[in-house]
């Protein structure tokens, strides 16, 4: 039930929002917290009581044999609570801004939250593939109703590939579902339960493009090279929530449901592709990184740092080692965090400076100290230093990568040193470097902006100094995937 | 047929009620009649009924769930009449009339069980169709539409009636279960071209009734130029009526005839999808967007027809009623928004929409949810609509078809967020008051935009029910 309650919230404010004209601010942040607790709560719960109490499965189509099946492990968990831990601190970001019809603004990001924790919590393949998209389209209407001046070309590119993607991947599902036999008691004559999924035998012949149709998808929202093209455009026209929105928390439904919907269900397409699908990620990585270097618009350079990341995030999921999938899941939190805190660091600045362009920038340290350390614990573990929680991310991603080949885990290392590149070399033509006309009459962080920013920061070290609270939560379930894929 | 007896009676009635020449009696009026209608329909569910008129009209659940389509359909149009009909029109009553009666035409097509009163009751829904196609006298558009309308649709019924003469040349009957058997075991076999030819003769002529290619040539212009109003009623309750007749004709009928009209539907499906969706993408008007989505919807309706295999029950049957139902709800609430819109602004472009978002926000958004349902994504009926046409075929095995009509959607994404991007996107025109919406109108506005949310999330009770 408290799983269902946790889907629900976040739609239920959002509704609610359309009647409050001036309280909105104050209902969104009070249910993305409520939220919080909740899905805290929920995180000490189920260390006792296991993942069985949070099973929820209802019939949803009768005659087709679709269920509402929803229910929490260790790894949904994870990306519940970094889900909900965002959210807040996303809408006490987009507060910052005044943006037009702002309530329509709360409202969207609930309704997307609504939407993004059903992709974590969904065991029903038909479920998973509603809630996919569903989240598509309140981040559609974010990104192109507040975003900036090309919004409506790039957003129109984000749409028409994140959801041809997506119609591939349920092509997949119906050939899938169309393979499994009834479940026990019900009176369709094929199930998408998760579970009938996972207990197919298909050929190899058929995983091997089924391996495509479902990864299309995925490939898209992480995203891969070379699905990547429409990101760094989106990432940079949307207005910052929304970004924060897209590269926190939505990537991550492009690994996670990798992990979920697509190892275990295709097993020998994996084998039989994951070699192409790291040499992509390593070419991602590297594409990215060279590229990032290259960039001058703050929100551009961090946009391509994230395809960078992204890219190791895949390698590590597709070396199918422990060690591996277990770096991408702290890395998928680690990131989360980092470049909502990038992001929201260069909104900062923009706000103060009304540019993003770097070679206007410079300088800005001496009046603004307290920012200046924010964007340098942000950056720093992003770049992967020990203590942060980005470290321990990469070097488990690396160490999976490194088993899997030697050779793909030397080149795939390249990630750190390339990012200790572009991003000290955007801090320093941003933040030191020669006076700027924004040098003097900058001003330093408020103090509703240390509100977003400390809880960052304290997560950030949590997870550097103790990555085992977190690792050891979604361990099982990460063993479960790889015994399923036969590792 | 009580619901037949009262469209009958209750349009009589409103050419009575006409005398008041009050708009403030009609519109409710005819709103409680339909109503009352739709009431007397849903009573006959899952009631056993003998077949009427010497076995020429059954009512069985499909008849009663169809009929229930165009009634629902027809009801939730009727608000978006009044500014048009307000507009220093004489023959306000009339024009009821003429939509009652061709909803008894729609009904003959759903519960005929004889070809004559298939050929009464498309003659009945036509030919209403063709007057209020012309309706607005003295708008050369209208006068357009209406004449080329008529001049086609003349065409096509006559060649349906040759067709239905050809079939009974072959077989010696009307009825479709006699049919069935003759068309099974010919008597002669001499006499099968003549069969065939007939057949193909009556997928043509109800083809061009259901705008399907390459019989769909016609809908752009014709729709184009028909007031909206009326625009709207074509391409929901006449196509509804028209594939549920054709469903009943080939699964009654001719499924001896499958290795014949499989394949012929099955080529008319690709390309309708194909014609449609890539026409669709080429328009500027939002209107004339619309008629071919209204063509490219027929296509993937025809898909449902392939997956019958000559079927009347069942997932493909039952596939089609909620396609019909979810299409008819978003094509209603699309051609409603944009009807209010063109009459305030003066134009029916996407340029008419721009700023929709902030002036009107209840019209915007139930236009998106339209937009959304057509396009077919999840949350809005429109997802399970084509959801259960593609997993009834690919239960079937049409695997190659279903990778057609899933790329020819991801065609359709393109066009159906131009509205939304112009409404969300772009920023009206400085001038730019808000549409004015009266309290029926916008009380329909939200229900269209509810009732196709409600079957995005739990399409469970209406999916299989035939």
């Amino acid at each position: 039930m408290l799983t269902a309650v946790l889907l629900f919230l976040p739609l239920v404010a959002a509704l609610l929002l359309h009647f409050t004209k001036g309280a909105a601010r104050a209902l969104a942040l009070g249910a993305s917290l409520l939220e919080f607790g909740l899905a805290a709560y929920a995180a000490l719960a189920f260390k006792t009581q296991g993942s069985q109490a949070f099973n929820l499965d209802y019939s949803w189509i009768p005659s087709a044999g679709i269920n509402f099946h929803i229910g929490l492990d260790g790894l949904s968990l994870l990306l519940v609570l970094l889900t909900t831990f965002l959210v807040p601190l996303i809408l006490l970001a987009a507060f910052k801004r005044d943006y037009d019809n702002p309530s329509s603004f709360y409202a969207l990001v609930l309704f997307m939250q609504t939407g993004l924790l059903g992709v974590f919590v969904s065991l029903d393949a038909f479920l998973f593939y509603f809630f996919w998209e569903v989240a598509l389209i309140p981040i559609y209407f974010l990104a192109g109703a507040w975003g900036g001046e090309r919004r409506v070309a790039v957003t129109l590119k984000f749409f028409l590939y994140t959801v041809v993607g997506s119609l591939f991947m349920l092509a997949g599902f119906v050939y899938l579902y169309l393979q499994t036999g009834p479940a026990a008691g019900s009176l369709a004559t094929h199930s998408s339960e998760l579970s009938a999924f996972y207990s197919l035998k298909l050929s190899a012949a058929e995983q091997s493009w089924l391996f495509w149709l479902i990864f299309a998808a995925f490939a898209v929202k992480m995203p891969i090279f070379p699905f990547h093209t429409w990101q760094p455009d989106t990432y940079t026209e949307a207005p910052a929530p929304a970004t924060m929105l897209l590269s926190g928390i939505m990537l991550k439904m492009g690994i996670y449901g990798t992990l979920r919907w697509l190892l275990p269900v295709v097993p020998l397409g994996t084998s039989q592709w994951g070699k192409l699908v790291i040499i992509l990620s390593i070419i991602g990585i590297i594409y990215g990184a060279i590229i990032a270097i290259r960039q001058r618009d703050v929100k551009r350079l961090i946009a391509y740092s994230s395809l960078s990341h992204v890219g190791l995030m895949a390698a590590g999921v597709f070396s199918l080692t422990q060690i591996g999938l277990q770096g991408a899941v702290i890395q998928m939190l680690a990131h989360g965090v980092n470049v909502v805190g990038m992001f929201f660091v260069a909104d900062a600045i923009e706000r103060r400076t009304g540019t993003r362009y770097i070679p206007d920038l410079g300088g800005l340290t001496r009046r603004t100290p307290v920012l200046s350390v924010c964007f340098l614990v942000m950056l720093l573990s992003t770049v992967a230093l020990p203590l942060t929680g980005g470290f321990v991310g990469e070097f488990l991603l690396l160490a999976g990568v490194y088993q899997y080949n030697a050779w793909a885990g030397a080149v795939a290392g390249l990630t750190i040193i390339f990012s200790a590149v572009y991003l000290l070399r955007m801090f320093q033509r941003v933040m030191l470097g020669p006076d700027s006309t924004f040098s003097e009459t900058i001003t330093d962080l408020t103090g509703g902006e240390l509100l977003v920013l400390v809880p960052l920061i304290a997560l950030v070290f949590w997870l550097g100094l103790f990555p085992g609270s977190f690792l050891h939560l979604s361990e099982p379930a990460v063993t479960n995937i790889l015994a399923l894929v036969g590792r | 047929m009580t619901s037949i007896i009262l469209l009958s009676v209750f349009g009589i009635l409103n050419l009575f009620l006409g005398f008041l020449r009050s708009n403030k009696v009609l519109l409710p009026g005819a709103m409680l009649l339909l109503l009352a209608v739709f009431g007397a329909n849903y009573a006959d569910w899952n009631v056993a009924h003998a077949p009427y008129f010497n076995n020429m009209l059954v009512v069985d659940n499909y008849t009663v769930a169809f009929t229930g389509v165009v009634l629902l359909t027809t009801l939730l149009l009727l608000p978006f009449s009044r500014s048009y009909v307000v507009d220093g029109e004489s023959n306000l009553a009339e024009y009821y009339a003429l939509l009652l009666f061709s909803l008894v035409g729609a009904i003959m097509m759903v519960g005929y069980d004889h070809l004559l009163m298939l050929f009464v009751g498309i003659e009945i829904l036509s030919v209403s169709m063709y007057v209020l196609a012309g309706s607005r006298k003295r708008d050369s558009r209208s006068n357009e539409a209406a004449l080329k309308y008529f001049l086609m649709g003349a065409f096509a019924t006559g060649i349906l009636l040759f067709g239905i003469a050809l079939l009974y040349g072959a077989t010696g009957t009307f009825a479709l279960s006699q049919l069935a058997t003759a068309v099974a075991a010919p008597a002669n076999a001499s006499l099968q071209p003549m069969l065939y030819i007939g057949i193909l003769m009556m997928i043509i002529g109800i083809g061009f009734k259901i705008s399907a290619a390459p019989f769909h040539f016609w809908t752009p212009d014709v729709y184009e130029g028909t007031p909206t109003f009326f625009t709207a009623f074509m391409s929901t309750v006449v196509k509804t009526a028209g594939f549920a007749a054709f469903l009943k004709l080939l699964a009654v009928a001719l499924p001896a005839a499958q290795g014949f009209w499989l394949p012929t539907i099955q080529a008319m499906c690709a390309l309708t999808l194909l014609l449609g969706n890539v026409g669709a993408a080429a328009q500027t008007s939002t209107k004339r967007m619309l008629a071919y989505s209204s063509v490219s919807h027929a296509g993937y309706l025809l898909i449902g027809l392939v997956a019958s295999k000559g079927i009347l029950t069942g997932e493909a049957a039952s596939a089609i009623f909620f396609y019909s139902l979810a299409y008819s709800i978003a094509t209603v609430a699309a051609f409603g928004v944009l009807k209010l819109v063109a009459d305030h602004r003066q134009r029916d472009d996407y340029a008419a929409l721009n700023g929709l978002g902030k002036t009107n926000p209840l019209l915007a958004f139930t236009m998106t949810v339209a937009m959304l349902s057509l396009a077919g994504i999840p949350l809005t009926g429109g997802f399970f609509g084509k959801f259960f046409l593609l997993a009834a075929a690919a239960g079937q095995g049409y695997i190659g078809l279903i990778v057609f009509a899933v790329v020819m959607s991801m065609v359709g994404l393109y066009y159906y967020l131009r509205p939304l991007i112009a409404m969300y996107l772009r920023p009206a025109e400085t001038d730019a008051t808000p549409v004015p919406v009266d309290g029926i109108q916008t009380a329909t506005l939200a229900l269209l935009a509810l009732l196709t949310i409600v079957l995005g999330i739990a399409p469970g009770f209406l999916s299989g029910i035939l």
